[in-house]
Formats: structure tokens, C-alpha cells, sequence
């Protein structure tokens, strides 16, 4: 019995161990958004593309979205960009921009500039929506389904492999459910 | 005079960092004034993790005071500031967070470990006063034999 005490310090430093082993490579600043599993926040914007057209929630019914937040000042947003076209052309995503504290007609010529891979861009100069989503630095990519309840988060580029092993399979998941 | 000038300075940019938050953010009275700096203070920034949403300059973290403010402005309590702020960014934003289940172990776990050292202490305490004064003593039989093997060990010269 006393031998056995004798093997409890190794028992907890082996322990401490895994527990710290764990917690390598893992990337703190990638958190998981509060919204999972939760309605998008209600919200009003207009229509990048059309000042005039008055947007809501509604944009997400009836069929699993790709919500990609964007703005000008972004860099990475840009290195994203190339690919986000891929995905809206080439594997048939829909993709629903939110234009996050920007300006319209930056915004209007990057997209003219770069293409165009949103079948909607919601407006929103003020960062309220992007603010509600929680969003604490685009790019950030959300995956919506059709009943517009946010599944996925991901802070940061989208490239392909993030595509592949990350949002395809979520994406997936919920066009087979709906 | 030139110290003199110096100590001006110096007492001119001293509160200035102080008063810039209330210079931005007019409260009506210093008790609300106090609990909103208390609130920038608890709130952690999603974007530089280490600093809470006083310190940082992230424009997340200007949202976040600027939320704040319009929310003890009109009269919330601090729980429903937090409250607000943990829907859309999760409880990370919170650097102490609320007692549940998920973090019941975080917050006992001192505790725990305290509870752990002490009955170790008491253990051993115990024990040593129940170790028998009488192995430290030897019976007269015993002594006597102890004595011959020193004497014959040790002979006299």
C-alpha cells in the first residue's frame, strides 16, 4: 500500500502532461461562435447592389448559405476572394455577402474588380449585424441552413482545404437534411 | 523653474488617459460612471485576448464599449450587459465567468487542491504521533546486548 502512495506524484505529472499535450497546436484565437445552433440575428440592411431594396433574415430561408462578412480595408479578405468565386461558380454555393464597415462604392469596385460570388450582399456600413453576429475580424465564414439557423463558424481565409475539410461537410450535411 | 515647468507637465498629461473615457462616454453620475469602467474592465476582447475591452485598441472592442455605454446608459444592469455580450460572442468574452456546470471544476478546483494538501498534512500529523514511542527505546535484554556488541567492537586498548 505505501509502495502504491509512492506512485501517485507520477500518476499526476503523467496526468498534467496529457492534459497540456492537449492543448498544443490547438489555435486559441479560433473561437467557437456563441450563435451555433441559434436563428441568425434579426436584422435589417439594404442591398449592396441596390440602395433601394430593403433586406431581412429572410435571404436565408429555403436553402443552406455560405455567410462570408467582407470588407475593402480587409487584406485577407482578398486573398479569400479568388476562391469564394471558385465555390459560387465551379461547385454551385450560395454565397450571401455581408459588406462589414464599408464603404458602397469601394465595395462596388472591388467587386466589379475581383468578381462577383455573392448571390446577395447585404449593406451594412454600420458593423450592427456584423456586431450582433458577433464577428470579431473578417474574413469570417458562417454556414446558414435553410431554415437560417447559423451551424458553422469559421474566423479567417477561406481557401480550398478549409472548403474541403472544414465547410463542405457541414455544408453537405444540411442540404441532405433540407 | 525648470522643475517647475517639468511637474506642470507632468500633472497636465497625468489624468488625461483617465479622463479621455468619460471625455467619449458622458455618464450622468460617478456612480454610473464607476460601474461602466467596471464593466470595461471584466469584459475581455475577442480579438487580443489578454486585454480587456478598456485597454484594447481592436474595433471590436470599440464596438463592445460603445454597446456598453448605450446599455448602462439606459439604466442595465450589469448582468444584462454581460448577458448581452455573451450571446454574440460566447462566455470567453467574460473574465470571470458565472458558476455552472461546465465550469464548476474550473472554479473548485483550488479549492479541491487545498482540501487535498490538508488532509496530507493531517495525515501525516496524525500518523507521526501514533508512530509507538517504544521502537525508539530498547528493553533492558536488548540494551545489555547492545552494550556487549559496542564493547566488543570497540575494545578497550
Amino acid at each position: 500500500m505505501k509502495r502504491l502512495l509512492l506512485f501517485i506524484p507520477v500518476i499526476l505529472a503523467v496526468t498534467l502532461g496529457m492534459v497540456l499535450f492537449a492543448g498544443i497546436g490547438k489555435d486559441p484565437s479560433h473561437l467557437e461562435s456563441a450563435l451555433i445552433g441559434k436563428p441568425v440575428p434579426a436584422f435589417e440592411l439594404t442591398n449592396l447592389l441596390a440602395p433601394g431594396e430593403q433586406l431581412d433574415e429572410q435571404v436565408f430561408k429555403g436553402q443552406v448559405s455560405l455567410l462570408n462578412v467582407w470588407g475593402t480595408w480587409c487584406p485577407a479578405c482578398r486573398d479569400e476572394h479568388g476562391e469564394l468565386v471558385r465555390l459560387a461558380r465551379s461547385e454551385g454555393v450560395r454565397i450571401v455577402g455581408l459588406n462589414y464597415k464599408d464603404q458602397r462604392d469601394l465595395a462596388l469596385q472591388w467587386l466589379s474588380g475581383l468578381g462577383n460570388p455573392y448571390a446577395v450582399t447585404l449593406y451594412d456600413p454600420a458593423g450592427r449585424v456584423g456586431f450582433d453576429l458577433g464577428v470579431y475580424g473578417a474574413p469570417e465564414t458562417y454556414v446558414i441552413d435553410g431554415d437560417g439557423i447559423v451551424r458553422f463558424r469559421h474566423v479567417g481565409v477561406v481557401t480550398e482545404q478549409v472548403w474541403r475539410e472544414l465547410l463542405e461537410p457541414v455544408v453537405r450535411q444540411y442540404q441532405e437534411q433540407g | 523653474m525648470r522643475n517647475l515647468i517639468f511637474l506642470f507637465i507632468l500633472v497636465a498629461l497625468l489624468p488625461s488617459s483617465l479622463l479621455a473615457a468619460t471625455e467619449v462616454y458622458p455618464l450622468a453620475t460617478a456612480e454610473e460612471r464607476e460601474r461602466f469602467q467596471g464593466l470595461l474592465a471584466e469584459l475581455r476582447c475577442p480579438k487580443c485576448q489578454n486585454q480587456n475591452i478598456a485597454d484594447s485598441d481592436a474595433p471590436i472592442a470599440q464596438d463592445m464599449r460603445d454597446e456598453t455605454y448605450r446599455m448602462v446608459r439606459d439604466g442595465a444592469s450589469n448582468e444584462e450587459v454581460f448577458e448581452a455580450l455573451i450571446a454574440r460572442f460566447g462566455e470567453f468574452v467574460r473574465y470571470k465567468p458565472q458558476f455552472d456546470r461546465r465550469t464548476a471544476l474550473l472554479w473548485t478546483t483550488p479549492i479541491i487542491v487545498v482540501l487535498i494538501g490538508l488532509l496530507v498534512v493531517i495525515g501525516t500529523v496524525v500518523r507521526a504521533k501514533r508512530q509507538p514511542q517504544a521502537t525508539a527505546t530498547l528493553t533492558d535484554e536488548e540494551r545489555q546486548r547492545a552494550q556487549q556488541i559496542l564493547e566488543d567492537g570497540n575494545p578497550k586498548p
